[in-house]
């Protein structure tokens, strides 16, 4: 096997990894802490990238972008919280679905309207781009900083539910909701923050694949499905199932792309594994999932206490 | 009761519409493009282009006026196709035009040649449509799927290319596209990808790129129309395969994607060589016009969709002028076949399967006198070029 | 039993169906015709949803996966130029029937929002599967040269064909009247409402739940033969998640569990898709490009205030 190869798929791997993660994560939660399905959050994956890009475009700093675009994202899913989802908490997963996919229409449309069809070119910065070498493969450095600045969100998130009073509210509301309302503590105030906390992290994910493949209409809708094979799989509220979920996912799929259509002429025709290897590479990850539900419905790590 | 006379009003109205077209009616002419979603991108341009054309031509053709109406195909199979049957049977239309895409095409072109009227494709053309299940009523004035890549695959031969990679959106036109490099190139295919593509396109081809890379191939062939053109470029010049690979493409390098190149700043896309039948410098006196003046009115070059779309225009006018009217399909349908140019393209003339018989050129990208990034013709692969399936059509 | 206001409106709405071939070319609308056979096509399938969503509350995310299956299931002889509907409706019940016992069977382990997930994981696999089958066309999906042919019938005439589906319709919709007011349906209803207790009165309702969840499919399945027959072109855009979610609203907007609701759903659908473009052009030009909009606007709006969907609007159920 070719090991520069192999190296750059495993990165490539590990960086649809991360942004699945950084979706996923809020995803998780939202569902976790208020059992609330949320089809629309790819959306803020989406209003992230058009929100970076267009700084961007204003005053030439990735670095602004990002930092401008975030509490804009977060900004978005807190309005999103009050308006629509808090009436919903107490309605079956059904009215959900509907009524965000609802909002995706609207959201996809709204950013049609102000930002055109074309979606948005984003340059990637200058100071991030070339390539690194490692173990004989040569990686551009802008993926390798995507995977770095992942895993760090990922692991400031873990100290944040850990080590903060926040993170403990978090911990509790997904453990045992009502417990928490009994406490006294503000549900509300904290399902919002959530609520914008998750926003702001999908968001991210968007800002930074957007110099990659543009920004553009719809892009959330590809990933929120996978985001949601992967809190399948990882567990429902999860944040420690969302990462390794999104990891074997990302990976996974990557690896599928890469060297299915090899290990397939290893047992049948070489037409029949061209033409096989696509499709069972985009199957592998809802095969992954539908076997995880059938022998272990609860994901691979669940919660602690429901 | 007036509520009830008003509604009597209405459908006296909507019959008296329905009446067999009279001679002073305007010629009604369907365009099916891509408005949603982002493949937009192109069907604005072709918008503009349809909208150029109409203006050209004082909104008339053969002395009666012209109206243009246009339909969405929502980059998809089945609302094209609706979109298709809507123009023929609800608002009458005496042609359809437009269709970007082969699969919207294949799934739209018998709801027209069934009603016993023309179709003239300004883009696609799928291999099926110019072979086996070729039509008399059914044109193309664009080219044959397999022809660019053909033409491409010869230059490969030429520049002494040994070895390939190819990459190509997985469907109708993505697999004419493979097939027609396969076809003329000598040399080694060491690997072929075909992404997934339609509304959810993959966007990201880090994986791709990497076995390109590790294929150790000479060259890489690229087929990415519209905003994954961009995409695509940018990515092969941050994974550093520029020192490595040569870049050859179709369709891929244009008018829509290059201003976004060129705003990122990906000057590795420079120099790059793809084959095609124009280019904006193509030298005939309606082709200077019209991309003056579509410069001059929308800012930007046209892209090759919207000469197409411009001459698909001026085709149906000149049929319209030569047969006498829209009324007599025969006679529209055999002036059609006996066109010998179009205004962007000069000389073209038409196979027994209705497809374009014309020169493939090779187009290289450059820097205009103004600073903008476009193309350029720097040779011509093939001269008067048939496609390959023009001998299975039995018109 | 059905509201008043509810039959009254579905007779009406049926009563223009049935007349819609001879009404609506007369009035200069040939083309409302296609529209009101789509309709009828797809409340077929929403019917079937209806049975297992509306009343027995399994939530299906890949119910539209059984429509492509049925429109292959004509599509794939097809391609072998073998065109009898017997052999179409023979691999229809074979891949249709086998495909939702496998799943189902699987499926029905989970609750929930697991439920939704994994029946959109097996309805995405099929996608995938279908997608990759470049003999028949893969992402292009297939064009039909003849329709199925019956002995005795001319279902290449399209009054014929807009006759025999609308008639499928009115049976479908009877045999889930049937099938909800058995004692099946009886116990399909009560394992929505509290599945333990069901089973603790000794009901095996994993069973009649997966017999629910197959003839739901088999029902769609055969709105899936019919639409291929219609449109002569088929494709996997039919049974894309998002066909399926889409089918879910319409059955919603047109109120869950309720016999005629999936066919008001159906129609408001269909019609705000395919005039809410052409009202906003009329507004201004141009707006039309944006009716997702307005669209996805009004679908919040209903879930946020309208319990009952349209049925509900005509009057409550009675028990």
């Amino acid at each position: 096997m070719d090991l520069a190869l192999f190296v750059t798929q495993t990165l490539n791997g590990l960086q649809l990894g991360v942004l699945l993660f950084l979706v996923a994560a809020g995803l998780t939660l939202i569902f976790g802490i208020m059992d609330f399905i949320n089809l629309a959050h790819g959306a803020f994956y989406m209003l992230g990238a058009y929100f970076c890009g267009t700084v961007l475009a204003l005053t030439d700093s990735f670095l602004l972008g990002l930092l401008i675009a975030l509490p804009l994202t977060a900004a978005a899913g807190y309005i999103a919280e009050v308006t629509i989802a808090r009436s919903l908490y107490t309605r079956d997963h059904l009215d959900h679905v509907l009524a965000t996919f609802g909002l995706i229409l609207v959201l996809d449309t709204a950013v049609h309207w102000f930002w055109g069809a074309e979606g948005m070119a984003v340059p990637s910065p200058s100071w991030l781009s070339g390539q690194v070498g490692l173990f004989g493969a040569e990686l551009p450095t802008y993926r390798v900083a995507i995977v770095a600045v992942g895993l760090m969100v990922a692991a400031g998130l873990y100290l944040m539910v850990a080590h903060t009073r926040l993170g403990m509210l978090i911990r509790a509301g997904a453990a045992n909701r009502t417990m928490v309302q009994a406490l006294g503590i503000d549900i509300q105030k904290l399902f919002a923050v959530v609520f914008a906390i998750g926003a702001a992290m999908a968001g991210l994910a968007g800002m930074m694949i957007a110099p990659i493949t543009e920004a553009s209409i719809g892009m959330g809708n590809e990933i929120i499905i996978v985001a949601f094979v992967v809190i399948i799989i990882g567990g429902i509220g999860s944040i420690k199932g969302a990462f390794i979920g999104a990891l074997i996912v990302g990976v996974i799929d990557t690896m599928g792309r890469s060297y299915l259509d090899q290990l397939l002429k290893l047992v049948m025709s070489e037409q029949f594994a061209e033409t096989a290897a696509p499709a069972l590479s985009a199957m592998l990850i809802y095969i992954i999932m539908a076997a995880i539900l059938v022998v272990r419905p609860q994901g691979l790590f669940p919660p602690r206490t429901r | 009761m007036k509520y009830l006379k008003a509604w009597m009003a209405g459908v006296a109205l909507t019959t008296a519409a329905a009446l067999p077209v009279q001679a002073d009616d305007p010629i009604k002419i369907g365009i099916v493009t891509t408005l949603t979603t982002p493949a937009a991108v192109i069907g604005e341009d072709v918008k503009k282009a349809f909208e150029l054309a109409y203006e050209h031509m004082g909104g008339q053709m053969n002395g009666t006026p012209v109206e243009l109406v246009f339909e969405d195909d929502g980059f998809r199979p089945e609302v094209g196709k609706q979109a298709t049957d809507k123009l023929v049977k609800q608002d009458g239309v005496d042609i359809v035009t437009g269709y970007i895409w082969s699969h919207v095409l294949l799934a739209s072109a018998r709801s027209v040649t069934e009603a016993d009227k023309i179709i003239v494709s300004a883009n696609a053309g799928p291999s099926q449509l110019a072979g086996k299940r070729c039509h008399p009523n059914f044109f193309n004035v664009s080219w044959q799927n397999d022809q660019t890549p053909m033409a491409l695959g010869e230059v490969l031969n030429q520049r002494g290319v040994k070895s390939v990679y190819l990459m190509a959106p997985n469907y109708a036109a993505g697999k004419n596209m493979v097939s027609g490099v396969e076809r003329t190139f000598q040399g080694d295919v060491v690997g072929t990808d075909l992404t997934k593509w339609g509304k959810d396109a993959q966007l990201d081809f880090s994986a791709e790129l990497a076995k390109a890379r590790a294929s150790g191939a000479q060259a890489l062939w690229a087929f990415y129309p519209g905003k994954a053109g961009g995409a695509f470029i940018k990515q092969f010049t941050d994974a550093g395969l520029g020192d490595q690979m040569e870049l050859y493409t179709v369709f891929t390098v244009d008018a829509l994607s290059l201003p976004r190149l060129q705003a990122g700043g990906l000057d590795g896309v420079l120099g790059s060589l793809a084959t095609m039948t124009w280019s904006p410098d193509l030298d005939t006196p309606e082709n200077a016009k019209f991309v003056a003046d579509f410069r001059a009115k929308h800012g930007a070059y046209p892209s090759f969709y919207a000469a197409q779309a411009y001459d698909a225009l001026f085709f149906i006018k000149g049929a319209v002028e030569a047969a006498g009217g829209i009324e007599d399909v025969d006679a529209v349908r055999a002036a059609m076949r006996a066109t010998t140019s179009l205004p962007t393209r000069g000389a073209v003339t038409f196979g027994p399967n209705n497809f374009p018989i014309q020169n493939l050129y090779l187009r290289e990208t450059i820097v205009d006198a103004d600073g903008n990034w476009t193309t350029k013709i720097v040779g011509t692969v093939y001269e008067a070029h048939q496609d390959p399936y023009a001998a299975e059509c039995a018109n | 039993m059905t509201a008043r206001g509810e039959l009254i409106g579905a007779i009406l709405l049926l009563g223009a169906l049935a007349l819609g071939p001879a009404v609506f070319p007369a009035v200069g609308q040939p083309f409302l015709v296609d529209l009101a056979h789509r309709l009828i096509i797809v409340g077929i399938a929403a019917v079937s949803l209806n049975l297992i969503l509306g009343y027995g509350g399994m939530v299906s995310f890949g119910h539209m996966v059984f429509f492509g299956i049925g429109a292959y299931a004509v599509g794939i002889p097809a391609y072998y130029d073998d065109y009898s509907a017997f052999s179409h409706l023979v691999a229809l019940l074979a891949a249709a029937g086998a495909f939702a016992l496998i799943t189902g069977a699987m499926s029905l382990r989970t609750k929930g929002v697991h439920f939704i997930m994994i029946t959109m994981a097996f309805a995405q696999m099929a996608y995938f599967l279908v997608v990759s089958m470049e003999e028949y066309g893969a992402d292009d999906g297939l064009i039909l040269y003849g329709r199925s042919e019956v002995p005795g019938f001319d279902l290449g005439d399209d009054t014929v064909l807009y006759y025999v589906c609308l008639t499928c319709l009115i049976l479908a919709i009877f045999a889930v009247h049937r099938i909800v007011g058995s004692r099946f349906g009886m116990v399909l209803q009560g394992a929505r409402s509290n599945d333990r207790r069901m089973q603790a009165m000794g009901f095996p309702t994993f069973r009649y739940r997966l017999v629910a969840y197959v003839i739901a499919a088999l029902i769609c399945a055969l709105a899936g033969f019919l639409e291929a027959n219609r449109n002569e072109f088929i494709s996997p855009d039919m049974m894309d998640w998002t066909r399926s979610g889409e089918l879910i609203f319409m059955v919603v907007l047109g109120g869950t569990g309720r016999l005629f609701g999936p066919l008001f759903g159906v129609t408001a659908f269909i019609l705000l898709e395919e005039y809410l473009e052409v009202l906003l052009d009329v507004i201004s030009p141009g707006l039309g490009v944006y009716w997702h909009l307005p669209f996805g606007l009004l679908l919040i709006l209903v879930v946020l205030f309208v319990r009952g969907g349209i049925s509900g609007l005509m009057g409550p159920a009675r028990a």
